[in-house]
């Protein structure tokens, strides 16, 4: 067969599955914005709309002050990158790894997708890729929120478009990358689990509520956070974002999504192989 | 004989691990194009995993398969568009409806929107679900969610539909219900493999058959041959009230004419013999000299097929 026709066969049985999850989102759109919606939503509306108004409390929120130092700007110009990237994050893990626990569950839903006409991979791509669509939404509705809701107004400066276009994307495919992993190497019954375990200390420990080089006084900690994806995305995003914002250099931050990219697509690959094929 | 469609060989699977398992064990098999092919086992004969290797989903430790002339572990993803695939369990999508499942299958294989729904809507009423096109699959009886599966399968046209003990599980008004469909695919020039451990099923259902146990074939024939084999067109098993005189009639029982063959089965004697009247009734004077108490007659069935391969019953 000429290779044409083989990427012919492919690219329609790809392009089938993007139509079906689609679908399936199509009509499950209300929950699925109310998800996305509901953490930055309530974040900020906590930090940077009620606390300013407690009496003390920006005391209480130190980097508030340093955010004042930084250049200017509240709570909400940390926060607006940090949010947009733990919105990444969870979209990929509501995306992929929610579903996949199910289908590789008692269902074995999965099994139709499995056997259409694309490599093995090509499935697990797909869930990548469609995956990284829904990050890219679910980031772009953090704006309006970070746009209304804080009492300070956020101090967001787009210097790069390109730089915003490229971590953005990547960010948004490690997030399904990740998902892809965790929803292939975790067992259908434990997901719950994954929320506690995996979700809660790499948001908390990844840089989202303050810049990484606020880190510079628990240097053991500001090394250790190096192995989390997520502190690529929101220091990737505060560079695009919100400059004034101190932020890891733009080459490495780069370097390291694609990094976690290549090798968490790798992992995640592996084990959608290893629980489709025996 | 016709062309050969599914050609296995050497096929051989060992599932790894601290005690391996040597789930097929060499087979060897030739399906010809257009016939229904039924692989009949007890569970655990490897039936299973031999439907999954030829459908893409497991890898073989040796040997191989070629459909249709393409080799599914080197060009899995080709072989799949001349598979379709019903596996012994419900996986239908439960995000789609009944005529999403169908219609997204027939997007998964190249077909746009067009083509889709058309083929959608024709298999719909050809399996009798138009009525519940628009419902979850989750909403399904056991026979519908089989139907659908069915009709699923052979959404994109393949050349072989694979089926893993399609009865398990079914009413008998739905089991007949799927024979009828099943039958009628060989109308659209659909070659049918199917696994089951049901000789109704098997005898009814298939042209040709392989006996599978232990992950080897046994036999493989059409089912009238196989029951041929036994070496009787009935058979007269003999309860005996004493052991002792059952070997002098056995050599009596040979004697008679139109016997074929005469065995020992636990407590009393097998009398194969060919169709003819008056013969039971010879054979049962003969007998009862020697003390008959009872005396059953059938007709070879796969089921003794079975037995006299292994010496077990099928549904040990």
């Amino acid at each position: 067969m000429k290779s044409e026709q083989r990427w012919g066969i492919y690219s329609r049985a790809f392009l089938g599955l993007m139509r079906r999850d689609l679908r399936v989102l199509s009509r499950e759109l209300v929950p699925f914005l109310v998800r996305v919606a509901m953490n930055p939503l309530l974040f900020l509306f906590v930090f940077t709309y009620v606390m300013p108004h407690m009496s003390g409390g920006a005391k209480m929120s130190p980097v508030a002050g340093m955010a004042a130092a930084g250049g200017g700007g509240g709570f909400g110009t940390v926060l607006l990158p940090g949010l947009m990237a733990v919105a990444i994050m969870f979209s990929g893990i509501a995306a992929v790894a929610l579903p996949l626990a199910q289908e590789f569950g008692i269902t074995r839903e999965i099994d139709d997708r499995v056997m259409c006409p694309l490599p093995i991979a090509a499935v697990a791509m797909e869930k990548i890729v469609f995956s990284a669509i829904q990050s890219v939404i679910a980031a772009a509705l953090v704006f309006p929120l970070a746009y209304y809701v804080p009492s300070t107004p956020v101090l967001a400066h787009v210097s790069s478009w390109w730089l915003l276009i490229a971590v953005l994307v990547l960010a948004s495919l490690v997030a399904g990358a990740l998902g892809l992993t965790i929803g292939t190497s975790v067992q259908p019954k434990q997901i719950g689990l994954i929320f506690g375990v995996v979700v809660v200390p790499i948001t908390f420990l990844g840089c989202v509520y303050y810049p990484w080089a606020a880190l510079g006084h628990i240097r053991w900690l500001q090394w250790g956070v190096l192995v989390n994806p997520i502190v690529y995305m929101s220091e990737g995003l505060r560079a695009a974002l919100t400059p004034s914002m101190g932020h890891m250099p733009e080459a490495l931050i780069l370097a390291m999504l694609v990094f976690f990219l290549v090798l968490l697509t790798w992992v995640g690959m592996k084990g959608f192989a290893r629980r489709v094929l025996s | 004989m016709s062309e050969t469609i599914v050609a296995i060989t050497g096929l051989r699977k060992v599932y790894g691990g601290k005690n391996p398992v040597t789930a097929v064990d060499g087979i060897d098999l030739r399906v010809p194009a257009g016939t229904i092919y039924g692989l009949l086992g007890p569970n655990g004969a490897g039936k299973t995993t031999t439907i999954s290797i030829a459908t893409t989903r497991a890898i073989p430790t040796a040997g191989s398969v070629r459909i249709a002339g393409v080799d599914v572990v080197a060009q899995p993803a080709l072989a799949r568009q001349s598979i379709g695939v019903v596996p012994q369990y419900n996986t239908l999508d439960r995000s789609c409806t009944v005529a999403e499942n169908i219609y997204f299958h027939c997007r998964y294989f190249g077909m746009n929107k067009g083509e889709a729904e058309g083929r959608t809507a024709r298999l719909l009423e050809q399996f009798r679900l138009s009525d519940r096109a628009k419902a979850y699959p989750q909403a399904l009886s056991g026979g519908l969610a089989q139907r659908l599966q069915i009709a699923r399968a052979i959404a994109h046209k393949p050349k072989v539909l694979f089926l893993d003990e399609p009865s398990a599980g079914l009413d008998p008004q739905s089991r007949i219900a799927m024979w009828d469909a099943v039958q009628a695919l060989r109308g659209e020039g659909i070659t049918v493999v199917l696994t089951t451990h049901y000789m109704e099923e098997a005898d009814e259902l298939c042209d040709r058959l392989a006996i599978i146990d232990h992950g080897k074939i046994l036999i493989e024939d059409t089912p009238a041959a196989l029951k041929a084999s036994v070496g009787g067109d009935k058979i007269y098993d003999l309860r005996m009230r004493d052991a002792d005189a059952r070997e002098k009639l056995e050599e009596r029982l040979r004697a008679v004419e139109g016997v074929t063959g005469v065995e020992a089965i636990p407590g009393g004697i097998r009398v194969l013999a060919r169709a003819q009247d008056g013969l039971l009734a010879r054979v049962v004077m003969t007998a009862n000299e020697c003390g008959l108490q009872d005396v059953t007659t059938t007709e070879p069935s796969l089921e003794t097929v079975f037995i006299r391969m292994t010496g077990r019953e099928l549904r040990e």
